[in-house]
Order: structure tokens, then C-alpha cells, then sequence
């Protein structure tokens, strides 16, 4: 078992990396550490990404060295995930434009992508990069393409992606780079709630193929 | 809630902003809020409000305000040279506005964000728990908006205690924007540079390009390069000098993605970042190596300037 290693990010923040895989036992520690973290006083914000924390302090009540030898023993008691993963069912209309340049990139036919993208239930990595958006994986890998040479400047909300091992849905029209495959009527981006989010971290997601609406 | 300032021309890209979202964090909503806490905290403190109200953000070019109601105003941050009814209006300072009077901008003379507060804080479309404009979201501030002739600013509380102008803030306790030194801590990926990016990074002078907003500024200069496989996604932070694989380093500031996998070479110390956010495009910078415990003195030395603002 690797270390926690403690990264000063500024005055302010820290980053603690349990490790470098992507790796499902991985993330469900992270989740955790964040969870029991967000209980101290002197943090602000702990904030799992796939295999570390960002955590976020009060430098008038802690230090890098002492929130560090906190968290490393913390990171030793291995800390539930406090809220278990829910389970999301997302219909998918796969139609996606680059279908058919995966198609052929992967030796793939459309049935067999489908098939392929619709086994696996993923894990809800973290959400981050833009608001509602969601890190989904692993996928299985005869899915796994490297991302497209050119992004596209804006790809609509609601298109369903792939990219390495990782799979995902655009929550707003933002550019992107990941190979689009499919589209989901389901909205992942909820301004009006609060949190304005459809998945959590630890959240689990299976996709399933579904007719396009008349 | 009462309409104070009518907005008659809005300036290049004036929004309303307070301390931020930091909880929404977690559903890759940015914490945005003011770029120079600094300004914005000075501001408030000089009307009689709370750090936390929302104040006005002009970026690279100040409003045309005319007051529909008597209040008062503190403006801080750049100087964009500030006018009440065409004569020079003092900066960092209370200033009332009677029923009539017009606050201008004369044009940007140094720094690049302007803040202004009212008495009162300014009243806005709150969206989780911050009144500060998001414009990707169309969240928060007004109508999740940058702001547009004909729009109507109102205050979001009657003051309770006495409205006392002249309150200031002694100019050698005031930012020097002219100092476009950041001091910065070594990032988590900074052994991804070889001897000489390290050397790079802590010497060298960079440049804001022209690809500078609320979210990030690219930087053009040496090239750093980075070696290593690719990053599993982590959380961001303010402040942070990331490497992506065109070598062009981007300072990430308040309306940064919240997460990525780009190697962070080094993170500007918060209290550098108010000096960060009065850059414009075109301005030189450095990046000075430093340590958690000078980042703190600094830190204190800010706030000990503050605290001179707060009501008796």
C-alpha cells in the first residue's frame, strides 16, 4: 500500500494523493478521507479527485505540517464513504456524430459499442472541471481511445462521451474533446437545486440504450 | 431594498461579486467571488458593510453611474482614474453621492479591476449562498450577467448604523499594482520540471497574454517543460501555476475549473493574489520562490490593514 504524500498547494491548501492508479478502492477512500476531513474545523473544503484530496484550510488555525500528520493518520484508519453511492439508470440514445469514427477506430460495430458501454456500472470518479459534470469509468477496454486530435468548440449539453477509460456526460454547452456517441435526455446540471448536481462523488451510473423520442 | 445607482453605461465587463461559493466546490461549480479580496474587502469596510456583501467588478474599464438616490461609496483597487460629476473623486475612501450625481471613469491609468461598494451592500440574485455573478451558469449577481445600460442598482439592507464618509485607508497601507511580483510555493508536480524549467519558473519574466479572464491567465515566456505520464484529475485551487502540454503555463484565478490533470508547478500564495488580479494583458510578472511561513507574515501584514477599517 502506498503512502499519503502531502503537496503544499500554496498557503491555503494541500493535496493529499493516496496514490496514482485509477482505481475504484482507490476513489472510495479518497471520497471517505474528504468526507471525515470536512468535520474539522480548521478545513474549509476537502475535495476527493480520483486518488487524492484537495483540502482546502484555515491557516489561522492550522499548518501544513500539522493538517499533514492529521491527515496521514486519518488517511491510516481508512474512513467509510459516509453517504453510500446511489444508483442512476441513464437512457441513452446512441446516435452520437462520431459514432462511426469510433466505430471504425475501435473495429467495432454499432451494436457491439452499445453493448460494450452499456455493461459495466460505473463508479462516479468526482465532478469537477465544469459545473455537473461527472468522471465516469473505467470503461471496458475495447472502448479505450485516446481523446480527439481537435476539440470541438462547443459540444450541446446532453452528449454522451468517451475518452481513454473514462466516460462521461456534458452537463452545459462547453468545448470538449472526448469522442461523442450518444445523447441523454436526463439533466446532469440542476441550477436550481442545491447541490446543483445530479451525481455525487461515489455515485454509481448504468447507462442503457434507449429509442429516440417521437 | 431600495434603487440607488442606474447603470447608464456598464464598461467592458462589470459584474457583481462577493466572497464566493466555496461549498459549491463540489459540484465543479467555480467559487468564484472578487479577484482582489483585497479591494473588495477595503471597500465594504470603508461603507460600513461586511466583507461578505457584494460589491460592483469592473475589469479594464470603469461604469457610468448616476445616483437615483443619496449614498454612499467607497471605489478601491485600480485606478482608472474616478470622477463624481466630472471632478477627480478620491480613491479608497467613503464619498456620498447626492440625489443626481454622476461617478465616471476617466480611463484605466493602472491595475485592471476596479471595485466599488454601497452602503448597504448591492442587492443581487443570490444561487448557492453567494450573490456572485457566474456567467457559465448564468447564476447569481444580476441575472447571472455582466451588466447592461438601463440596469438598476439597490441596495440589499437599510443601514442600521450611521452612514460616516471620509473613512480611508492610509495610502502606505494601500496595494503597490505596480509591483508585479507573485509569491509563490512550489507546486505538488514541480520535480515534472527538469533543473532548468525550475530555474525558469522562478526567475524568469512572464507575460499575461491576451487569453486573461475571471477563469485563468495563459502566460507567454520560456516554455516550460513537463515530463510524466498523465495526471489522474485532482482539485484545483486559486493561485495555481499549471503546465499543460504546449509547455505555456496558466495561472488559474477566481472562476478556475475546479478540477483537471495538468501538473501544478507552483501555487501563488493568497496573499499575492490580489496583486494577480489587478494584472492586465501585456503586464510583465515573476513568480518569487517562497516559504508557508513568509506567505503568512504577508498574509498578516494585509490584514493588520484591513483591521485599521474596522468600525470602532
Amino acid at each position: 500500500m502506498q503512502k499519503t504524500r502531502i503537496h503544499p498547494l500554496g498557503d491555503t491548501a494541500l493535496l493529499a494523493e493516496l496514490g496514482s492508479r485509477l482505481d475504484t478502492a482507490l476513489n472510495t477512500r479518497a471520497i471517505g478521507l474528504a468526507a471525515a476531513l470536512r468535520k474539522r474545523r480548521d478545513v474549509r473544503q476537502a475535495i476527493a479527485g480520483y486518488s487524492s484530496v484537495t483540502v482546502h484550510f484555515d491557516p489561522d488555525h492550522a499548518t501544513q505540517e500539522s493538517l499533514g500528520a492529521a491527515i496521514k493518520r486519518l488517511a491510516a484508519k481508512r474512513p467509510k464513504m459516509e453517504i453510500p453511492g446511489r444508483l442512476h439508470r441513464i437512457p441513452v440514445v446512441y446516435d452520437g456524430p462520431d459514432l462511426e469514427e469510433v466505430s471504425t477506430a475501435l473495429g467495432l460495430d454499432l451494436e457491439a459499442i452499445v453493448a460494450a458501454h452499456t455493461r459495466p456500472i460505473y463508479r462516479v470518479f468526482l465532478v469537477g472541471f465544469v459545473p455537473g459534470w461527472a468522471y465516469l469509468g473505467p470503461l471496458p477496454d475495447e472502448l479505450e481511445l485516446p481523446r480527439r486530435h481537435v476539440p470541438r468548440t462547443q459540444v450541446p449539453a446532453g452528449s454522451v462521451a468517451i475518452a481513454g477509460l473514462q466516460t462521461g456526460i456534458y452537463p452545459l454547452p462547453v468545448p470538449g474533446g472526448w469522442h461523442l456517441i450518444g445523447r441523454t435526455s436526463v439533466k446532469v446540471f440542476l441550477p436550481s437545486s442545491d447541490p446543483p448536481c445530479l451525481f455525487r462523488a461515489g455515485d454509481r451510473v448504468k447507462f442503457f440504450s434507449a429509442r429516440p423520442a417521437l | 431594498m431600495k434603487g440607488v445607482l442606474r447603470v447608464v453605461a456598464a464598461g467592458l465587463f462589470t459584474t457583481i461579486q462577493d466572497l464566493g461559493r466555496p461549498a459549491a466546490i463540489s459540484s465543479g461549480v467555480p467559487a468564484g467571488g472578487a479577484m482582489d479580496r483585497f479591494a473588495h474587502r477595503a471597500a465594504n469596510l470603508l461603507t460600513g458593510n461586511s466583507p461578505q456583501d457584494a460589491t460592483l467588478e469592473c475589469a479594464m474599464s470603469g461604469p457610468h453611474l448616476l445616483a437615483e438616490e443619496s449614498c454612499l461609496v467607497a471605489i478601491t483597487g485600480a485606478d482608472f482614474d474616478p470622477r463624481v460629476n466630472g471632478a477627480a473623486a478620491p480613491m479608497w475612501m467613503g464619498i456620498f453621492l447626492g440625489r443626481g450625481d454622476r461617478l465616471t471613469f476617466g480611463g484605466r491609468r493602472s491595475g485592471a479591476r476596479v471595485y466599488l461598494a454601497v452602503g448597504g451592500g448591492f442587492e443581487a440574485d443570490r444561487w448557492l449562498s453567494s450573490r456572485s455573478t457566474n456567467l457559465m451558469a448564468g447564476r447569481g449577481g444580476m441575472h447571472g450577467r455582466t451588466l447592461a445600460a438601463g440596469d438598476l442598482l439597490s441596495t440589499a439592507t437599510e443601514r442600521s448604523a450611521p452612514a460616516i464618509a471620509g473613512r480611508y485607508l492610509p495610502p502606505a497601507l494601500r496595494p503597490d499594482y505596480s509591483d508585479h511580483k507573485l509569491h509563490a510555493m512550489p507546486g505538488p508536480h514541480v520535480k515534472r520540471l527538469d533543473a532548468e524549467g525550475r530555474r525558469r519558473l522562478f526567475s524568469a519574466e512572464f507575460k499575461v497574454s491576451r487569453e486573461a479572464d475571471r477563469m485563468g491567465y495563459r502566460l507567454e515566456g520560456p516554455l516550460l517543460a513537463t515530463s510524466g505520464d498523465e495526471l489522474l484529475s485532482f482539485g484545483l485551487v486559486a493561485g495555481a501555476v499549471q503546465v499543460p502540454r504546449s509547455g505555456q503555463p496558466i495561472l488559474l484565478m477566481a472562476d478556475h475549473q475546479t478540477a483537471g490533470g495538468y501538473p501544478v508547478v507552483a501555487t501563488v500564495v493568497s496573499a499575492s493574489m490580489h496583486q494577480a488580479a489587478q494584472l492586465a494583458p501585456g503586464d510583465p510578472l515573476r513568480f518569487v520562490q517562497t516559504t508557508a511561513a513568509q506567505a503568512a507574515r504577508l498574509r498578516l501584514a494585509l490584514s493588520e490593514a484591513l483591521s485599521t477599517l474596522s468600525a470602532p
